[in-house]
């Protein structure tokens, strides 16, 4: 189901969902803006996220993410639009009467207060007994393994350990949605690791609804079940992480996840085809959904490129021929940027573990890259 | 919603307390002053003359702008006495504020390029004569200042002079205290932007080939080019209105400003010649704000 | 590296030698045994046992102190509801002329300030006393107290009430609760110096004052002017032992509550 018809980004969200997720939305957005001056930091945007699923809203920086989390949140009162919680539109309830709870990107943890009262604040607020409150604070602190440091204050603790009581400390007033706004920034790359698997092993535990906000998209692609590709306040895509890699539906979400190489052509007569790219005729797998003659893209991941010496036998696969300019060692993987007839450069990447006894090829070696019909994507915008 | 309501209230209040407390005792104030620079001189209770007579209705508010008077104003352009007290106290302003740069600048420096532990010490020790009188403070160098006082006494002991100088009742002993009482306010603005000074800039400099002092000249000083600003402006305004430290320490020859004031308000009862006094002071002194102010919303554009 | 060179450690050294001798000379002089000031005439504590009998001075001191503690207080609340509206309220009517109110104080010449203060009182004819110099010295101070919560309040996260409004803490609880114990340490330093001013004011004071409210400063200055006394000394010996104490205490406390967050750290 490849989407070659240029769909417009904001009409084209929940409706890919993967999983067995109930169908009526918990959480649902139309026609969402917020507009700072003359700037939309998000623009017309509807979202739907389900019970129980892990999402995560990735962009790069200043496309709207935080902002948008902002306003579930209610930081941010809506320029348009409705935010719909369980079918009622929360936008204008201040945000310490939405049952919808922040993780802060700094953590906020009031440092005048101990870990434990840092725990407690928000069931406080809810006039909960005495006694219900400790009992709930020293479960979530079991929970994130902090039982022992619930009398510390927040400056003498660890940066990993300050992530666990803010995971905590909004976890604890049992939120119908769990915002995390980039839990994981203020880690370092091994503890970052490590928290990933315990943030979707947590959320599995609880069943609670979480939204992400990222701008790693390792890390969205590992924890989420689904997720929505944010560039300039609009959606561009919103699909499962296989899906986004794979299936990109335009040349910014494919360019953006991931490295690609693209070949511009015009859609061939046969439909089958694309002409006059850097490496002539491309064959595709399916159908091309557009007009004969219109221009597209031909999108490949340097991975599925395969590197030969010899010009491969004339058969399905598309190939092309060129010569090494780098190489990049990466330990699992080496890097090659290959020159290619038109002057442009074409990425290929080769797992090493893989390789036989044959010579690695060098600079200024010259080889055939090709792949198959599978591995190509054509996009239309 | 009720809620939003009372939160607007919340925030009336919070704005309304300051602002008319501030409307009333600092504007309200300062337009009568305004006024009565207007106003002529008169042996009365108040001396001066109109009186705004609410009693009379238009025909007194009529009457009060027909007895409005710049012979306040011509007065000081007609007596020479106010021009030079003006001119001496921007004349010891500049040159103490210059001194105060002299004498601060090394001293912010050598705070700041202090191991961190002890910097927190010495900032104490720069501020903590702040928090004893002003007027003590003022009062110690009239001990030392002294005819046969201990810097008199200790000049004698080492045959520097032969004579003991008088010190008191001399611009030298202004610029002494005014350098003395304002120190902190010099030290401090620099400070806080030498401290900020990321130290790998005078490295960088160094590297590229710069010698110590032209690092000086060309990183370090433009670089604290805002505590410099912050602490001339923060000296240099009070110190034109200065009045206790030349009325103690200063002869009775020119007097500062302040003095004037002072004195028409009290000694002359001139309470319109004091205003009028009040008013170009005022004006005199909002200018380098002003100028401040622009120049810096200027910059804040450019970046 | 931080080096300390020749150049930086005299600087110093001059800078807090500069400071401070001239009140050590001041301590020195008022345990002179001689009438002379400047003459030494061996120790004595005379000047002090003449001073308890001087109810003029004594009682010029505790109206400064009530003067002040009234002061103190009101110019804090008054320059903290100015400094939230200042930071917190964004744009609002009249915004420009309530900037330029707080500031203008700052650098206005005490001179003048004392004098439009003074012309107020006689034009809405207020007999001038205790009242009127606190109502002068709150009106200086809160803007002092109103510049350095202003500072505070200014780098204060506002994640920090973010987050206590998401955890459910509505914004009148969230200032209480959250803001508050935060900036708190700014507001009493803020009080402290709004004292201080007060204690410290002679110029105002004497614009603003009346019969019966005759506070320290106005007192010593009416000592002073003809020349050097001893018990002058002795009073400012006594001002500025007090005010030794009492930074020394408040520091001490701030070392202690510091130190208390401190411990736990090293704790395994």
């Amino acid at each position: 189901m490849q989407k070659f018809t240029s769909k417009h980004a904001e009409t084209s969200c929940g409706d890919e969902r993967s999983g067995d997720t109930a169908a009526r939305p918990l959480l649902r957005i139309e026609g969402l803006s917020k507009r700072f001056g003359s700037v939309a930091a998000v623009d017309r945007l509807s979202l739907d996220i389900y019970p129980g699923e892990f999402f995560a809203l990735l962009g790069p920086s200043g496309c709207g993410k935080t902002t948008l989390l902002r306003l579930i949140a209610g930081f941010e009162r809506p320029t348009a639009g409705r935010i719909l919680l369980d079918g009622v539109d929360i936008a204008s309830v201040p945000p310490y009467r939405r049952p919808v709870n922040m993780m802060f990107q700094s953590y906020a943890l009031f440092p005048h207060l101990s870990v434990e009262a840092n725990v407690a604040f928000g069931l406080k607020q809810e006039g909960l007994p005495r006694r219900e409150i400790a009992g709930r604070v020293a479960d979530i602190l079991a929970m994130v393994k902090l039982g022992d440091y619930a009398a510390r204050k927040p400056h003498q603790l660890s940066g990993g350990q300050r992530q666990r009581v803010a995971l905590a400390r909004s976890l604890v007033k049992r939120p119908r949605v769990l915002l995390l706004d980039e839990p994981l920034a203020a880690l370092d790359k091994k503890l970052r690791d490590a928290t990933r698997f315990e943030l979707m092993e947590l959320q599995r535990q609880i069943k609670l609804t979480f939204i992400i906000v990222t701008h790693d998209q390792s890390e969205a692609m590992m924890v989420a079940d689904r997720i929505g590709v944010m560039d300039q306040g609009r959606l561009m895509q919103v699909a499962a992480p296989a899906e986004i890699y794979q299936r990109p539906n335009s040349r910014w979400v494919a360019d953006f996840v991931g490295d690609i190489n693209f070949f511009q052509g015009r859609v061939g007569d046969d439909h089958m085809t694309v002409e006059g790219t850097a490496a002539g005729r491309l064959r595709v797998a399916a159908p091309i959904e557009a007009e004969a003659r219109t221009p597209v893209w031909v999108a490949v991941r340097p991975e599925r490129m395969l590197l030969s010496r010899q010009e491969p036998a004339s058969g399905l696969d598309n190939s092309l021929g060129g010569t090494i300019v780098e190489t990049g060692y990466l330990g699992e993987l080496s890097i090659y940027r290959i020159r290619v007839a038109d002057g442009s450069a074409v990425k290929a990447a080769v797992v090493n573990a893989g390789r036989g006894g044959e010579p690695v090829p060098a600079q200024g070696d010259h080889v055939w890259l090709s792949f198959p019909p599978e591995a190509a994507t054509v996009l239309t915008r | 919603m009720k809620r939003a309501k009372s939160d607007r209230s919340w925030r009336s209040l919070v704005i309304a307390a300051p602002y008319l407390w501030l409307l009333l005792f600092f504007l309200v104030p300062f337009l009568i002053v305004l006024k009565i620079s207007f106003a002529q001189s008169a042996i009365a209770l108040p001396p001066y003359t109109p009186v705004f007579d609410f009693s009379a209705g238009w025909r007194g508010i009529e009457n009060f702008f027909e007895n409005l008077s710049v012979g306040s104003y011509r007065l000081l352009g007609s007596d020479p006495l106010y021009l030079l007290s003006y001119v001496k106290s921007l004349e010891i302003a500049a040159f103490s504020t210059l001194m105060l740069l002299a004498v601060g600048y090394p001293i912010a420096y050598g705070i700041a390029r202090a191991p961190r532990r002890l910097q927190a010490v010495l900032v104490v020790l720069v501020v903590l004569p702040f928090w004893t009188s002003f007027l003590i403070r003022i009062y110690a160098w009239m001990n030392i200042l002294q005819r046969d006082g201990p810097l008199n006494q200790l000049l004698m002991t080492l045959h520097i002079v032969r004579q003991p100088p008088v010190w008191l009742a001399s611009d030298t002993a202004i610029y002494i205290g005014i350098v003395y009482s304002y120190l902190p306010f010099m030290v401090l603005p620099l400070y806080a932007v030498l401290e900020k000074l990321d130290q790998s800039l005078i490295e960088a400099a160094a590297d590229l080939g710069c010698p110590r002092w032209k690092t000086f000249w060309l990183v370090t000083l433009p670089l604290s080019s805002p505590g410099l600003l912050a602490g001339v402006l923060l000296c240099f305004i009070p110190i034109v209105g200065e009045f206790v430290i030349p009325d103690l320490l200063g002869g009775s020859r020119t007097p500062m400003i302040g003095q004037t004031i002072w004195m028409e308000f009290f000694g002359n009862k001139d309470w319109p010649a004091a205003s009028a006094v009040a008013v170009v002071l005022v004006c005199l002194l909002v200018t380098p704000i002003v100028i401040f102010q622009h120049q810096a919303m200027r910059k804040a554009e450019r970046d | 590296m931080r080096r300390v060179t020749w150049f930086n450690l005299c600087a110093i050294v001059l800078g807090i030698a500069f400071l401070y001798l001239p009140i050590v000379i001041l301590v020195i002089y008022s345990f002179n045994a001689s009438r002379l000031v400047a003459v030494w005439g061996g120790w004595s504590t005379q000047w002090y046992a003449q001073l308890a009998g001087d109810t003029a001075i004594v009682g010029a001191a505790l109206m400064s102190l009530r003067v002040a503690f009234v002061s103190a207080s009101l110019a804090t609340l008054l320059g903290t509801l100015a400094a939230l509206a200042l930071v917190r309220f964004g744009r609002f009517r009249g915004r420009l002329l309530f900037a330029s109110m707080i500031y203008a104080p700052l650098v206005m010449p005490e001179v003048i300030t004392g004098l439009s203060m003074l012309l107020l009182f006689v034009a809405i004819s207020v007999d001038r006393g205790f009242w009127t110099v606190v109502i002068a010295h709150t009106t200086m101070a809160m803007c002092f107290v109103a510049v350095v919560v202003q500072a505070r309040l200014a780098d204060f996260d506002m994640s920090l009430e973010e987050a206590a409004m998401d955890l459910g803490a509505p914004p009148l609880r969230t200032f209480l609760t959250v803001t508050l114990p935060l900036i708190l340490p700014a507001i009493v330093a803020a009080w402290m110096l709004a004292f201080a001013l007060s204690l410290d004011d002679l110029v105002i004071a004497s614009f603003t004052t009346g019969p019966g409210a005759t506070t320290l400063p106005i007192r010593i200055y009416s000592e002073i002017r003809l020349g050097v006394k001893p018990e002058i000394n002795a009073v400012c010996t006594i001002f500025i032992a007090v005010v030794g104490i009492a930074v020394l205490v408040a520091s001490l406390l701030t070392k202690l509550t510091g130190a208390r967050g401190t411990s736990a750290r090293i704790e395994p």
